[in-house]
């Protein structure tokens, strides 16, 4: 094989400059050529990876796709901000996912993983213990501002069955955490006195960055997956536990205060989690793995003490 | 420091529980932990370390309070099996006296899981100590998946109809969902009926106030003789039916699953009345 190696076909990931990104970089740059699309510049970037530092939104991010033979697209340029604009992020992850699906649809790109999440199903108290992928998506129902985000899994799904030559597969992987994850679990999880509903302590799942990270490699290079799958890490645990093994000392708060209060704070920028956040901490939102499990022998690296603990650096 | 108080409560209790349960039963309880985690929970939630000091009280109320006399629980068979039994007493004590009598009679002991309604979820505390000893959220779903894993699973078809019955109906079983007899077909599961007698009588309500039940979200608020709905001393019988196998599509039509419902109440009704005509009193 003489092939310019420069030339070889690329794996596009959006989103590369986050955290998650970042990790899942790291596990691919050495086995599949990368090209990254991102807002945002990729800090220590590893030479071999390919930038493009762009909108997705904008005309020039087509030329990536007519420029490059493309085996795989990895999409998780989906951004949750609650501070910003309702408008702004509803255009930057529906607006962006649609173009996005068209140039993979337009350039034949063979391979198309979304990463979606397990709150798309929204907590609530008549959930199921744990829910299989055709579970409607009910999180918009209680919480408005994740609308976009199930939009999102919906174009997915969508492009899924409109385009069967192409495997598509959208992953909703339970909370991720890890050392450098900035989401609401893992800032929820590093606080020393954290708030807990007083009465109400549901089972939640966690996953490691580098297990979800390992997931979307899988799902990526691996022809088997195809659909909508959860992703669950090492199992599920009582928030309380949670809580014990990393040494905080949680703050019981009667829940009917606990909404309107949070609702101030972060009105006044005292708190940054929106008062529907407070549905994780109080009701059920856990998801049956076993299709993902299943389908490509799926066991997560970290155990649960480890995936705890990661979101302390340890 | 409330953690160190917590602490303390729950050995107590445990102690407590050991010392009403004797020695060999401990030991065979304790065999019960199959599915925990390295946090001690099934993926359930269930915690049997937690269960057998938060059952404590159950226990001392199911020896002393309600000294519950149990026929035929070696009918049970093993692996899985749907309970369906009547449903009353504005507080559901039956219940817990049904998961007492497969712990505490059963051999070998039995966690039962039993369905509850979708509103415990949202009780603070209530929600909690439910998950912990093993009850789940009364959805096909949950059902289904527990069965399949070869669980004792405790249906109430009256629901809450059942429950807050009002004092003129007691013994009268109320309709029946057909829920619990798809799952059964579906999942080729043996049905054994039950009959809790006694805790129709456990809190006597001549009204129920359905304003108020409406004010708190509560499915209803009945208003009993003591003011609250805490059980009298009722002496329970809970009577154990033989097995019964049915077949035929879960996806039936209503009134041929009804008929089989049908059989199912039937046999409870006649464990019922024969359980009314044995007793000498509500109370002994």
């Amino acid at each position: 094989m003489n092939q310019d190696p420069s030339k070889r076909p690329a794996v596009v990931i959006t989103g590369i400059s986050g955290n998650l990104g970042r990790a899942l970089a790291k596990v691919l740059h050495k086995h599949e050529r990368i090209i990254g699309i991102d807002r945002r510049p990729f800090v220590g970037r590893p030479k071999d990876i390919e930038m493009h530092q762009l909108d997705l939104r904008k005309k020039k991010a087509e030329d990536v796709f007519r420029k490059n033979d493309i085996r795989a697209v990895i999409h998780m340029g989906i951004m949750h901000d609650p501070r910003m604009s309702e408008e702004e992020h509803h255009s930057f992850n529906v607006v962006g996912t649609t173009r996005l699906l068209e140039y993979c649809a337009r350039y034949k790109v063979p391979k198309v993983v979304v990463l979606s999440s397990a709150n798309v199903y929204g907590p609530s108290p008549d959930n199921s213990n744990f829910l299989t992928e055709d579970a409607p998506l009910m999180a918009a129902s209680r919480f408005s501002g994740v609308r976009d985000l199930i939009e999102v899994d919906m174009l997915a799904h969508g492009f899924f069955w409109k385009h069967p030559h192409i495997q598509t597969v959208i992953l909703r992987p339970v909370h991720i955490v890890g050392p450098t994850i900035k989401n609401a679990p893992s800032n929820y999880l590093r606080l020393n006195r954290p708030w807990v509903l007083a009465g109400f302590d549901p089972m939640v799942q966690l996953i490691h960055v580098d297990d979800v990270a390992r997931a979307m490699v899988e799902a990526a290079l691996r022809p088997e997956p195809k659909g909508v799958y959860n992703v669950v890490g090492p199992g599920e645990v009582p928030l309380s536990s949670i809580h014990r093994e990393l040494g905080h000392s949680a703050i019981p708060v009667p829940h009917p205060v606990a909404r309107p209060l949070l609702g101030l704070l972060f009105k006044y920028r005292l708190a940054n989690f929106p008062p529907p956040e407070l549905d994780h901490i109080q009701f059920l939102c856990n998801v049956d793995g076993s299709r993902w499990r299943k389908d490509v022998d799926w066991t997560p690296r970290f155990s649960m003490r480890d995936t705890i603990r990661s979101v302390i650096g340890e | 420091m409330l953690e160190q108080l917590s602490d303390k409560v729950k050995q107590e209790l445990r102690e407590w529980t050991e010392r009403m349960v004797g020695p060999e039963r401990k030991e065979r309880l304790q065999a019960l932990a199959r599915t925990g985690n390295e946090y001690g929970v099934d993926p359930f939630g269930f915690n049997l370390d937690y269960s057998l000091s938060a059952l404590a009280p159950f226990f001392w109320l199911y020896r002393n309070y309600h000294r519950v006399e149990t026929f035929g629980v070696e009918k049970v068979p093993k692996g899985r099996v749907l309970l369906i039994s009547n449903h009353s007493g504005q507080l559901p004590m039956d219940g817990a006296m049904i998961g007492v009598a497969l712990l505490l009679e059963a051999d070998p002991p039995r966690a039962i899981r039993s369905m509850v309604e979708k509103w415990v979820p949202s009780l603070p505390y209530v929600s909690t100590f439910m998950a912990r000893v093993g009850q789940i959220v009364g959805t096909p779903e949950n059902c289904r998946r527990l069965l399949e894993s070869d669980e004792a699973i405790l249906v109430f078809p009256e629901g809450v109809r059942g429950l807050g019955k009002l004092w003129p109906q007691r013994y009268q079983l109320q309709d029946f969902g057909l829920g619990f007899m798809r799952l059964a077909l579906e999942t080729d599961t043996p049905i054994v009926p039950i009959a809790v007698v006694g805790a129709e009588e456990q809190s006597p309500a001549l009204v129920d106030v359905k304003p108020m039940a409406k004010l708190l979200g509560f499915p209803s608020f009945p208003l009993t003789v003591t003011g609250l709905p805490l059980p009298l001393p009722t002496k329970y019988r809970i009577y154990f039916g033989d097995p019964l196998h049915f077949t035929g599509r879960a996806d039936d039509e209503d009134s041929e699953l009804d008929k089989k419902v049908r059989t199912v109440k039937t046999a409870i009704q006649g464990m019922l009345n024969q359980g009314l005509k044995e007793r000498q009193g509500v109370f002994w």
